[in-house]
């Protein structure tokens, strides 16, 4: 199974495999890229009702070219077919929202089944057409990449590209118009045209993962490399790269571990790599993941201990908390014997000077700017000028007297 | 009509039924902004469904049920999680949390042997209404006759049994129900417990979907989740009155989408019937875009009049 794994990687398990895993890669990347900005207009799950909103356009581009003595099975004119049904879906899913009162989840749910059920009548109708029996066309719902064919792989490629180029175009307005369409309309921007451009890429992606992956499941091809990548990255230029990265990685994993042995339909494979990568991410990024939100955590638990623990040494009272004594102990604070160094005398000393300052710094300063940044951790230096502090040591005393405990 | 009895009736009965149980819980998921549950929910069961298979080895109601419960609930709290931990706004982490876990069904699906029984990604899509017929009907006699009853297909008792049930308890908790979906923070004042009433009402909802799944199919489930609420929404301002439109577009929608798929294709010469459950959805679609284009309350309050 490895040894299946590593030739399909390297391309070597056979033509079709290896189509399979350039197609399904550059796939990946234009879905990852275009779904990013979706994602960041917020308007994610459009996609499903663009996605589901296929199915009757497969089933009547088929009908369609029967009856015009054709084959019925012509990529090209089956992903016209659904484009044209998805298209009407979307701009569907648009007038509802704007024309009436019902919200845009409400159009989405409700364009989704209905143009799904549709389909389902149109494929029930062909299945009882003469020509239908072997039409196969139950492969869109989940993709089947077994008979993939170079002009196939070939009509993805293009298409991946077009969408990509489009992309690269559109990437400063769609940007604009995805963080402030208020502010973007007033620069002059075609809000409505954009978000149209927007759709529209949505809509090819959808169009061109149908053979791969399927109308069920290219919406995950959409959302989950996006937000993994905002995982990793603040930045609109870097989401969108690491997400055409992740979405072009997920498909030829994906394409590759299904080649190797039989019953691993692509597109779930695919979904599964990507949500793998979505795992490990959540765990492992910077800031917003969970490996370093318990870092941080930590981080302040021994900050506290540290702080509370060095104003107790002041204070002359006993610790007994475990985490606090390991923390102080661990910085060369105290001795094994819970006795103060001299480090540890002179930082507890500054603890205690601080605290009294922050006293005072709140009966002058009552205003929040100041007291807000009160928080018991905190250095006062990072708040108030050398000049400021220097007052409030006046009002106390000189440092030697505090330290005696005259104040 | 010995045909009638013995081919359409319990298919009728079982999308209504389907319908109205998925319609009263989707009133509330609409106003609440959570439309899309039913659409995550009808995704998710299906891995539950084929774990549940995988451990019984066999297709039967209760195991379905755990399963599929099972699995909404760890949907519920993946996308929790990914919510709070990633900081990632609600929509798109439902997105990933069901597709995933439709993708983890699918290929469980595949790597199974479920040749022998029916269960298959088709089958959970569209459903088997068609297939459900009640082979001991021999007149309108048999509905009083308790041996041709023992012979009603099992998702009817089913069915009603879960509509029942959830229409009693819309009833019961009406009031905290209806306070804690318009305003939340006035029903938390005064004491209801909104976070179990919106929990309750996903479990409600899932369960609604997964009865009615297993008869109907998810393309049922989702469609009456959202279309008739959403037209019987566009008929009135009143909560009792949009729950009573729903119920009405509910069951307009299972017996005109039935009959137009069972005998509409032969008014048109053609042999074969279509599906039930894609026709049943088609239905309460149309009967939405009646609703948007002509239903008194359509428009925002507020909005400009007079402009298309």
């Amino acid at each position: 199974m490895p040894d299946a794994i590593l030739s399909a990687l390297l391309l070597q398990a056979g033509y079709n495999a290896a189509l399979v895993a350039i197609g399904s890669a550059l796939l990946g990347i234009a879905a990852g890229a275009g779904g990013t900005f979706l994602f960041l207009r917020k308007r994610a799950l459009v996609s499903d009702a663009v996605a589901h909103a296929t199915l009757p356009g497969i089933g009547l581009a088929f009908i369609l070219m029967v009856a015009l003595g054709g084959d019925g099975r012509n990529l090209v004119g089956l992903l016209a077919g659904s484009a044209v049904s998805a298209a009407v879906g979307l701009l569907l899913v648009d007038w509802i929202v704007r024309h009436t009162r019902l919200a845009e989840d409400v159009a989405i749910g409700s364009v989704l089944s209905v143009f799904f059920g549709l389909g389902v009548v149109v494929l029930t109708v062909i299945q009882s057409m003469s020509s239908g029996r072997q039409a196969g066309l139950e492969g869109f719902l989940l993709g089947s990449t077994a008979g993939m064919l170079r002009q196939d792989a070939l009509v993805i490629a293009v298409g991946g590209a077009l969408a990509l180029a489009v992309l690269v175009l559109l990437r400063r307005p769609m940007t604009l118009v995805a963080f402030d369409p208020g502010y973007a309309a007033a620069r002059g921007v075609r809000v409505q045209a954009v978000d149209l451009a927007m759709m529209a890429l949505v809509l090819a992606v959808t169009v061109i993962g149908l053979k791969v992956v399927g109308l069920i499941l290219i919406v995950a091809m959409l959302i989950i490399p996006p937000v993994t990548a905002r995982l990793w990255s603040e930045r609109t230029d870097s989401v969108v790269l690491i997400a055409g990265a992740l979405g072009g990685l997920a498909g030829y994993l994906g394409a590759a571990v299904s080649a190797s042995a039989p019953n691993l339909p692509t597109g779930p494979i695919i979904v599964l790599v990507s949500f793998a990568l979505f795992c490990i991410s959540l765990l492992f990024a910077p800031s917003r993941g969970v490996l370093a939100a318990a870092i941080r955590h930590r981080r302040f638990q021994r900050r506290v201990h540290r702080r509370q623990g060095l104003l107790a040494l002041a204070r002359n009272e006993p610790i007994l908390d475990p985490l606090t004594l390991k923390v102080l102990r661990r910085d060369g604070l105290i001795r094994p014997d819970k006795v103060a160094t001299d480090a540890g005398r002179a930082r507890a000393a500054k603890a205690l000077r601080d605290e009294r300052r922050w006293d005072v710094a709140r009966q002058m300063h009552q205003d929040e700017g100041v007291s807000g940044g009160y928080d018991g951790l905190t250095a006062i230096e990072t708040v108030l000028t050398p000049d400021e502090i220097a007052a409030i040591d006046a009002r106390i005393g000189t440092p030697a007297l505090a330290d005696k405990g005259v104040v | 009509m010995d045909g009638f009895l013995q081919l359409s009736l319990t298919p009728i009965l079982i999308g209504i039924l389907s319908a109205i149980a998925c319609a009263l819980p989707g009133n509330f998921l609409i106003l609440r902004r959570q439309a899309l549950i039913g659409d995550a929910i009808s995704h998710v069961v299906l891995p539950g469904i084929v774990v549940a298979f995988l451990a019984t080895g066999v297709i039967a109601a209760l195991p379905m049920l755990v399963g599929a419960a099972g699995a909404a609930l760890v949907a519920v709290i993946l996308i929790e999680t990914i919510k709070r931990v990633g900081r990632i706004e609600p929509g798109a982490a439902m997105g990933v949390v069901f597709t995933s876990m439709f993708a983890a069904g699918v290929l469980l699906l595949e790597q199974t042997d479920t040749s022998a029984v029916h269960l298959d990604v088709e089958h959970a899509l569209m459903g088997n209404l068609e297939s459900l017929i009640w082979f001991d009907a021999t007149g309108w006699g048999s509905l009083v006759d308790p041996v041709a009853l023992a012979g009603l297909p099992p998702e009817l008792p089913r069915i009603a049994v879960v509509a029942a049930v959830i229409a009693v308890l819309a009833f019961v908790f009406w009031r905290p129900l209806k306070l804690s979906t318009f305003d939340e923070g006035f029903a938390a004042t005064v004491g209801v417990p909104t976070r179990t009433i919106g929990l309750a009402l996903v479990a409600a909802s899932a369960v609604a979907a997964v009865a009615a799944f297993d008869a109907v199919g998810s393309i049922i489930v989702i469609a009456m989740f959202i279309c008739p609420p959403a037209a019987a929404r566009l008929m009135t301002n009143r909560l009792e009155a949009q729950v009573g439109w729903s119920v009405v577009f509910a069951t307009l929608s299972a017996i005109v989408g039935y009959v137009l798929a069972g005998y509409g294709p032969l008014w048109f010469g053609a042999q074969n019937a279509v599906s039930a459950a894609g026709m049943i959805a088609a239905v309460s679609g149309v009967i939405l875009a009646i609703a948007c284009l002509a239903a008194p309350h359509r428009r925002r309050i507020g909005a400009a009049q007079g402009q298309g």
